[in-house]
């Protein structure tokens, strides 16, 4: 619930728009440590004076109760872009916050100073922008919060896919299915593991498949090279699974090489591993007549 | 016309950030409509220079523009650090060096991979890295 606000307010602000609007820039810029490497001066004043409209709108509604209206609802809508934007562009909840909380300073001192004496002694009007402001606050905390746990909720959906296990396809013969986008950390504690299960198992031949893994690079490669050295060490060969043709291609620009056997599918190299361990492979197939 | 797709610039601190600015870079390449083997291309340079500026430089920012000419429309992602800078840039492009213990083919490699590369870099002052794609 939100009052109407004091048509002399009203008259203050809208009147006071411009003036308000830039100090209130000149002090969220110090707020946010404002580079304009991250968010552009024409970004920003779009920003500010896409609130300041919708604000006005807001306390000029004929609403009895200023928050259920339309206007309301757009300035909340407005709002709620913004601070998504800054959530992944990885702002801060105080920096965001400080969009409103500058606002609301400068707008505040602004009316004081408009205000003739004995107004100023009797603000209790104040209240219905009090209320308004505090509510859009709360607003913008809870969404920034949400924002944040969207982007964790995805980067542990990311991580999840990256803990897989080494499984023992046959005896001697492992396979390791590489999922998702690899950082640094998580290829590294898969190779480690798949290394360990091979000292464990005594297998001759581990399998990586990367059918799963949508890009390649340098340092993706530069683990599994290593993985592959490794497990030679340990009497273990290596076959690379799954290359799909854009990655094959990809890697051949980025100048890298597996120097071991590589298959197109999982099942291809689960064959040749067979028969490198002396198994063959029959079809057991009936006549049909 | 469809809509025009929107600039946007990420902070890259962590290494954790490569994921992000991989997605992005996937993101913005599926919506110009790059095909799965340029997509592949991008995401991994982007990988590449955004590896790079937070490893070396210290971390900075990513900036993804698309290029919207009459003759070409394209993705243009910079990537630019505070970092100490490359003395040597010449050496830095060849394949193989390296002074962080990797493969020495990020940057050879990310010229390969795209149209476009510009590098500037002034030692003590930081790293800048331009790369674009065609369509
Ligand atoms: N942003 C940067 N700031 C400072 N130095 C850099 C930067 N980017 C690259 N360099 C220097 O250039 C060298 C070569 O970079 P390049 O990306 O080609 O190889 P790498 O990162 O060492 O290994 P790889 O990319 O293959 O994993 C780096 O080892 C580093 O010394
Ligand atoms: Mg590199």
């Amino acid at each position: 619930m939100a009052d109407a606000i004091g048509k002399n307010y009203q008259k203050i602000i809208s009147e006071k728009q411009d003036i308000i609007r830039d100090e209130w820039l000149k002090r969220l810029k110090v707020a946010l440590e404002y580079q304009k490497d991250i968010l552009t001066e024409k970004e920003l004043n779009k920003n500010l004076d896409g609130f300041m409209t919708l604000f006005l709108k807001t306390i000029r509604s004929e609403e009895k109760d200023l928050l259920s209206g339309k206007e309301w609802k757009e300035l909340k809508e407005h709002l709620s872009q913004i601070i998504q934007k800054w959530a992944s562009q990885g702002f801060s909840i105080r920096e965001t916050l400080s969009f409103l909380l500058t606002f609301e300073r400068v707008l505040f001192e602004r009316i004081r100073e408009e205000l003739g004496k004995e107004e100023r002694e009797n603000l209790d009007e104040f209240t219905g922008l009090e209320e308004l402001l505090t509510e859009l606050e709360e607003f913008v905390a809870e969404q920034h919060v949400k924002n944040r746990e969207e982007i964790i909720a995805r980067q542990q959906r990311e991580i999840l896919e990256l803990s897989t296990p080494v499984v023992t396809l046959w005896k001697g013969i492992l396979a390791v299915p590489l999922i998702g986008t690899l950082d640094s950390a998580r290829t590294q504690t898969v190779m480690e593991t798949l290394l360990q299960k091979i000292v464990e198992t005594g297998s001759e031949i581990a399998i990586i498949d990367i059918t799963g893994v949508p890009a390649v690079d340098t340092q993706v490669a530069q683990h599994i090279i290593k993985t592959i050295d490794a497990a030679r060490l340990m009497g273990a060969d290596c076959i690379i699974s799954g290359i799909r043709p854009q990655i094959a291609q990809t890697m051949v620009a980025l100048g890298v090489t597996f120097d071991v056997v590589t298959k197109a599918t999982l099942a291809d190299a689960f064959s040749i591993a067979l028969k490198r361990l002396g198994f063959e492979i029959k079809e057991d197939r009936r006549e049909e007549k | 016309m469809e809509a025009a797709i929107e600039e946007k610039t990420i902070k890259i601190k962590e290494s954790n950030d490569v994921v992000t600015v991989r997605r992005e870079a996937r993101e913005y390449a599926e919506k110009l409509g790059f095909n799965l083997l340029e997509q592949t291309k991008i995401v991994t340079a982007a990988s590449e220079i955004a590896r790079n500026a937070i490893v070396f430089g210290g971390g900075g920012i990513a900036r993804f523009t698309t290029i919207e000419k009459p003759d070409k429309r394209g993705l243009q992602i910079s990537f630019i650090d505070h970092g100490p800078g490359i003395e040597d840039i010449e050496a830095a492009m060849k394949d193989g060096y390296t002074t962080g213990g990797g493969l020495g083919l990020g940057l050879g490699g990310t010229k390969r991979l795209m149209d476009e590369f510009h590098i500037r870099s002034e030692p003590g002052k930081g790293t800048s890295v331009t790369i674009v794609k065609y369509l």
